[in-house]
């Protein structure tokens, strides 16, 4: 695999798992920096901010939450979370402070480099997407990553804007959230359906001007999403 | 599909003839029923009496003074042809006719002569004693005053219809019966409003405690201004919340546990891999304890993984995440999940639409371990048969094995069963929990779960999972 100084910061308070981790993503070609806690965390990125953040929620000090959504602040640097419990609230609550994906320990290290990938493809790969949409007050400029709300710049990380140019491609079109996950999270079948419901959450209170009544991203109960035309 | 012969579930005790509410509401109609037909009753004997005597008394009176005018306008040369003339002067109430009796000559009255005439009162009357009695005359209730004339040898009668009092107390009797009827409707009415009012705070804890089995614990009784239900309300809610408590309790151990199993696991697993990639730097001996670590590894994993689910649904803190699921979509990924084609899959009423109302990921785990059963246990799945009604989705997986005896058709749902051990193929024994969660799975969706013969006569054994149809235009998510 040839892959240019991917570097990955890590965040995990347990020694042991720190350790093994950095070297199992070593193995599988990453460059790695490792950090104990939240706080030496968001220091280590402020210095080098790197190109995929992976954080274990349950941190001593600030939480993996905080470390989330501090990031995020200033950056939309890929996030990955790491729980070890099978709390939906932690899933749902990781992904709200902003993470765009999460892994449930014990993970093997290919599926998180898997993951890794998926989450830095700069978009879709393929060649039918148009150089720019324009729907009602929403223009996308998919090439360069531009999303315009009534001629404003609004700012996307690269998981909504994927999301929402999948959506954006063939509007009126239902896609479920299968289809979601697969095209933008390159995950099977069996992803988790709330990665794309908590997206849209997102996405929904950057673009939408009343999140609560959606003009574009609609929910089409029992089967998905759509982008209405 | 057919039936499941071991896996019915024990039939509810026979529903009592009258519930709470029906009794309620009938005792108030039949109490209401039974005093305003008593009520009824004693009015109509009271009012016919009253009736009566009024009619008596003055029929009496009138028969006594025109028995005495009579008396003095006869003369002892009075015959009968002299009599119409005075009878006609005499007094006459509606419906009464006179009949006079002097010597052995009788006067009849218009409809009415002597042969009518009670025989007892005429020898009464003839011996000298007035009397009167209430008879029947041609089919009609009369009153018959006899008076003995004592100048002469003579008797007064008057014969009184009372075929009117008769319609007076039946019209009185219809009135009466129309007022029993509706005083019992309005009994039965106000039976229900009254079995209504006693049952709906009843009706409120049974769909309070409904919702909790039905995973939502946080449901309480909103609190009532009824000292008499104020007891049921606290004792409710306080074991509603003890209950609460002790399954978030549970629920967190489990969490607990798996956090505390799940941390070492990890560097386990991603030591593993570290040693995996440099497998050609290891000797023979070194990569043969590899695979033996590696493999056991991930068999640990996963059985520490089923024992979590199973404390959680132990613990009642299994949740569904539900959405509306394409069977056909679920099953064939779930085969592709395990390296299988799916060609095996086979619909029947073009339902490649079917939805089921379900949680993905344990869904996609039921079949999961239904089709490596089949592998393990049943030489090879033969057939995915997917069928379904209004209501319900079946999901049938048939294998070429020797099939399940009817004996073994329950307990190999049991944990760590170990039943279909003989037939056993390939060198992962499983954790022996598989059936037991497809089991607890299918249940938390509603559905059922059994083992029966493979339907087309062939050796082998087939699992039908049943589950709710899902209907989008029909339900919510």
């Amino acid at each position: 695999m040839t892959l240019r100084e991917t570097r990955i910061l890590t965040v995990e308070d347990d020694e042991r798992i720190r350790t093994a981790v950095r070297l199992a993503l070593e193995e599988e070609g990453w460059a790695v920096d490792e950090t104990a806690t939240g706080e030496d965390a968001l220091t280590a990125f402020a210095r080098q901010p790197a190109d995929v953040v992976l954080i274990d929620i349950m941190l001593p000090g600030i939480d993996g939450f905080e470390v989330c959504r501090n990031i995020r602040r200033t950056s939309d640097v890929p996030i990955v979370m790491v729980t070890a419990r099978d709390d939906t609230h932690d899933v749902v609550a990781g992904l709200e402070a902003g993470a765009d994906d999460y892994l449930t320990k014990p993970f093997a290290p290919k599926e998180l480099s898997a993951r890794i990938r998926a989450l830095l493809r700069r978009a879709r790969s393929t060649d039918n997407v148009p150089s720019r949409i324009v729907i009602d007050r929403l223009e996308l400029i998919p090439d360069e990553g531009v999303v315009k709300v009534e001629d404003k710049e609004i700012h996307l990380t690269r998981t909504e804007f994927r999301l929402l140019v999948e959506l954006a491609v063939q509007p009126g079109r239902v896609l479920s959230r299968e289809d979601l996950l697969q095209k933008v999270w390159d995950y099977d079948y069996f992803g988790d359906g709330r990665l794309v419901d908590v997206h849209v959450r997102r996405l929904r209170t950057k673009i939408e001007p009343d999140p609560a009544n959606p003009r574009y991203v609609i929910t089409v109960r029992g089967m998905g999403y759509k982008l209405q035309p | 599909m057919s039936e499941p012969a071991a896996d019915q579930d024990t039939a509810p005790p026979p529903a009592r003839k009258f519930g709470l509410q029906s009794s309620i509401l009938f005792s108030f109609a039949i109490g209401g029923l039974a005093l305003s037909l008593l009520l009824a009753g004693a009015t109509l004997v009271l009012a016919r009496q009253q009736l009566v005597d009024n009619r008596e008394g003055a029929a009496a009176a009138i028969a006594t003074n025109n028995a005495s005018r009579l008396s003095n306008q006869l003369t002892p040369e009075s015959t009968l042809e002299s009599l119409p003339s005075i009878v006609d002067s005499l007094t006459r109430i509606e419906g009464a006719q006179p009949i006079v009796r002097l010597n052995n000559s009788w006067l009849p009255g218009p409809e009415i002569g002597r042969e009518d005439l009670p025989l007892l009162l005429r020898i009464r009357v003839a011996n000298g004693a007035a009397g009167q009695l209430i008879t029947e005359i041609k089919g009609r209730p009369h009153l018959v005053i006899g008076i003995p004339l004592v100048a002469f040898d003579a008797d007064y009668f008057e014969v009184v219809d009372l075929v009117d009092l008769d319609d007076t107390l039946r019209t009185l009797q219809i009135i009466l019966g129309s007022a029993a009827a509706f005083t019992t409707l309005m009994g039965a009415l106000v039976g229900l409003w009254a079995s209504r009012r006693t049952l709906r705070p009843l009706r409120r804890v049974g769909v309070a405690a409904a919702a909790i089995a039905g995973g939502r614990l946080d449901t309480r009784l909103a609190a009532i201004d009824d000292p008499d239900l104020d007891q049921l309300t606290q004792s409710f809610n306080e074991m509603a919340e003890a209950l609460e408590q002790r399954i978030q309790r549970d629920a967190r151990f489990a969490s607990d546990v798996s956090h505390e199993l799940r941390s070492p696991l990890t560097t386990l697993t991603s030591s593993v891999s570290v040693l995996e990639a440099r497998r050609h730097e290891l000797s023979e001996r070194s990569r043969t304890a590899l695979d033996l670590l590696s493999g056991d590894l991930s068999r640990f994993s996963r059985l520490v993984e089923d024992l979590l689910e199973i404390s959680r649904f132990d613990a009642g803190a299994a949740s569904l995440d539900l959405s509306g699921l394409k069977v056909h979509a679920l099953l064939s990924a779930t085969l592709r999940s395990l390296h299988l084609e799916d060609t095996a899959l086979i619909e029947n009423q073009g339902a490649l639409d079917l939805l089921v109302n379900g949680d993905k990921r344990r869904l996609g785990r039921v079949f999961s371990n239904l089709f490596t059963n089949a592998l393990r246990y049943g030489n090879g799945i033969s057939a995915v048969v997917i069928s379904a009604d209004l209501k319900h989705v079946w999901v049938a997986v048939d294998d070429h094995g020797p099939g399940v005896m009817v004996t073994e058709r329950e307990k190999i749902f049991e944990r760590f069963s170990r039943g279909l051990a003989g037939g056993q193929r390939g060198d992962d024994p499983g954790s022996g929990l598989g059936l037991s969660m497809v089991r607890e799975d299918v249940r938390l969706h509603g559905g059922r779960v059994w083992a029966e013969d493979r339907p087309d006569g062939n050796v082998g054994a087939r699992f039908v999972v049943e589950l709710p149809r899902f209907n989008p235009d029909l339900e919510d998510l």
